[in-house]
């Protein structure tokens, strides 16, 4: 009887129905996209954020030291002033390896060209193939963490494509077009320990300094430069917690730390603890974070949740208003047939019980019908926003369900609370 | 002892006496027509007999319990049990067929039997119409499913306020008819009219003013018509 009760509603009042159930599908959209992405934009921001460049600089002790007794930067020639090449990979296997979103490292000589200008040469690392101790593998290099480099003419250098003899070259934008260098010329470069010819295979439009570089394969430049095995820098980009006071401290002297403060440190992302780790894990290097880019990283990522917290709130008290309008106008308007029911020796429950029933019922149909839309949803602000498609988590489900139920069980409150306080005798007898 | 009882009843909403000091007995079996004019206190009296309305004072016996001193939940159980309500506007509920209107006296009250209900409508000559909904009914039907389902339980009263005020005379006599039929079968039943015709037709008649009982009489014509 009940079922047939219920369906008899739902057949009879099937628009109004609607209504409720668009009205909990648009707040159960706004909800399932906004916590998706948010869940998603951390990842999406940071690598958002990474095009500005690496956040961490790895340089051997030495070269830091010198240059903030002489506020030069880059490299020297003494040969303590090296990193080894051969620790590179270390970086990934540090506690916070995971946030290590890409590396690559760098050193550089200066060579002249054939136009007889002197110019930096960098080494590089594009797309390098990693295997670590650990068993994986991955791509790390320029490609990536230069990736708002422009490069109109021709292509990235993919060394894996690269013949064993072959020797490529990407030049910088403001130098080719000084020296009048295009794709696929060959360019002849003198530097300290030897000479070389070098296929242009792309050039860059940097927007910076680097315009008026050349790169090319790390182990090339070393041979040029006689530092076989060595590199003068790492840049390292990771996705970091935003600092707090224990991160501060931390940054200024680890040892000033208690047991616990510092596991706690060590087991957080912060840039301080990531430069920390980097540090043990490179002989004789100093990590430092290129603070701007990962303070900004994390302030932006913290502004840009508030405002999907915010958005997700107001659209569920949105929701739960609608809902209450709704229901209260479809228990007003069917206040004969409650009071019917009561005259009929219904007690409260069961009343409560059947228009409760028909309202959660519309509220899983317009929540599910929700949930796929906000899915879509999702994918529109991922695509328009952050150009690539978010991730549903299945664990948003059953968030989104528990708040949408608390919204439509909330909204429906003060329908049902004047559904129980309907007096039969008031409603049946029409005065 | 009566079936039902008023002591000395009143209702007062601020200081109207909707109800003064009423009293009356009505024995089990008995057919009463209620009467007086509009304002004079007849749904408000059927309000508290039916146990949805208590009195400012006084007690109302049925079965020699006191329903005026008994709680608001206790009151939906009585009703359920003992009471079976027709209204002048039917009050069906208008997404269910006739048998399921039926029905959901069953339903609230113990278990709904289908079988049941659909005797209980082919008594009020309603058989054919039992898949039909309110709305496909005419107003005659529509009160005889309401009578239908105030029967379904087997109420100790039947109370009906204007039964027949919303329908043209070969309804009301067939309406009239059906309560002849519920006599016979020594149900109790309480009918409010403002009908002389549809007083007439019962055992006896009260009539109401101001809230007092302004005469309490036999039919001498009863069972003749
Ligand atoms: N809930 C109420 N509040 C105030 N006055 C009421 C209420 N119910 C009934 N009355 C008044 O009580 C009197 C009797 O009403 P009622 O029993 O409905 O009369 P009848 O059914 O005989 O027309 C009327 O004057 C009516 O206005
Ligand atoms: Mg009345």
């Amino acid at each position: 009887m009940f079922l047939r009760m219920i369906r008899g509603a739902f057949a009879r009042q099937w628009k109004k129905m609607l209504i409720i159930a668009l009205t909990i599908m648009l707040g159960t959209s706004l909800a399932t996209a906004m916590i998706n992405v948010m869940l998603d934009v951390g990842d999406k921001v940071n690598q958002e954020l990474k095009t500005y460049g690496a956040n961490i600089t790895v340089l051997p002790k030495s070269a830091s030291v010198m240059s903030d007794l002489y506020e030069v930067e880059g490299s020297s020639d003494d040969t303590g002033s090296y990193l080894l090449e051969s620790e590179i990979g270390n970086i990934k296997t540090i506690f916070w390896a995971f946030n290590i979103v890409d590396f690559a490292p760098f050193i550089d000589t200066n060579v002249t060209t054939d136009g007889g200008s002197e110019t930096r040469l960098v080494g590089t690392w594009f797309n390098h193939h990693l295997d670590l101790p650990t068993g994986e593998s991955l791509d790390a290099g320029v490609n990536s963490l230069r990736s708002w480099w422009d490069v109109d003419n021709g292509s990235w250098i993919d060394e894996q494509a690269l013949e064993e003899d072959e020797r490529a070259a990407m030049v910088g934008a403001v130098l080719a077009k000084r020296e009048g260098i295009s794709v696929g010329d060959t360019i002849h470069v003198k530097g300290a320990e030897g000479e070389t010819e070098l296929k242009v295979q792309g050039i860059f439009d940097s927007g910076g300094d680097e315009d008026e570089q050349i790169f090319a394969p790390l182990d090339l430049v070393q041979e040029l430069s006689g530092k076989d095995g060595y590199i003068s820098s790492i840049e390292v980009s990771a996705l970091t917690t935003p600092d707090n006071e224990l991160a501060e401290k931390a940054a200024k002297d680890p040892g000033s730390l208690t047991i616990a403060q510092y596991e706690l440190w060590y087991c957080t992302a912060y840039v301080s603890s990531i430069c920390y780790q980097i540090q043990e894990a490179i002989t004789d290097s100093v990590a430092a974070p290129v603070r701007q880019v990962a303070e900004s990283e994390g302030a932006i990522m913290d502004k840009t949740e508030l405002l999907m917290v915010l958005i997700t709130i107001l659209s569920l008290i949105g929701s739960a208003l609608g809902i209450t309008n709704l229901v209260t106008a479809s228990v007003m308007e069917r206040s004969n047939e409650i009071g019917l029911f009561k005259a009929v020796g219904a007690r409260d429950g069961a009343i409560s019980g059947l228009f409760l029933t028909e309202i959660l019922l519309t509220g899983l149909v317009g929540a599910v019908a929700g949930y796929f839309l906000g899915f879509g949803f999702a994918q529109i602000i991922g695509h328009t926003v952050f150009s690539s498609s978010i991730e549903m988590k299945p664990f948003v489900i059953p968030i989104v369900a528990i708040l949408m139920l608390a919204v439509t069980l909330a909204g429906s409150i003060p329908a049902i609370r004047m559904l129980l306080r309907l007096d039969p005798a008031e409603v049946l007898h029409g005065r | 002892m009566s079936l039902l009882e008023l002591r000395g009843i009143s209702k007062i909403y601020g200081d109207l006496k909707a109800l003064d000091n009423i009293n009356l007995s009505v024995e089990n079996g008995e057919w009463t027509a209620i009467m007086g004019p509009s304002g004079s206190g007849k749904s408000t009296m059927m309000n508290i007999i039916g146990c949805m309305d208590k009195p400012t004072m006084g007690e109302v016996l049925l079965d020699g319990v006191d329903i005026a001193k008994e709680s608001a939940k206790n009151l939906t159980a009585i009703r359920r049990d003992k009471i079976g309500l027709i209204f002048q506007q039917f009050h069906l509920v208008n997404y269910l067929t006739a048998v399921e209107n039926v029905m959901v006296a069953q339903y609230y009250h113990s278990l709904p039997d289908e079988k049941e209900a659909l005797e209980a409508l082919a008594r009020v000559g309603l058989a054919d119409r039992a898949k039909h909904l309110p709305s496909q009914l005419s107003g005659g039907e529509q009160q005889r499913v309401c009578i239908a389902r105030a029967l379904i339980n087997h109420p100790e009263i039947i109370l009906a306020d204007e039964p027949t005020g919303n329908l043209d005379e070969a309804n009301e006599n067939i309406v009239l008819d059906l309560f002849r039929q519920l006599h016979e079968e020594h149900t109790t039943l309480i009918v409010v009219t403002h009908d002389p015709e549809v007083a007439e037709v019962a055992q006896r008649t009260i009539t109401l003013e101001h809230g007092r009982i302004k005469s309490d009489e036999i039919n001498k014509m009863f069972g003749r018509n």
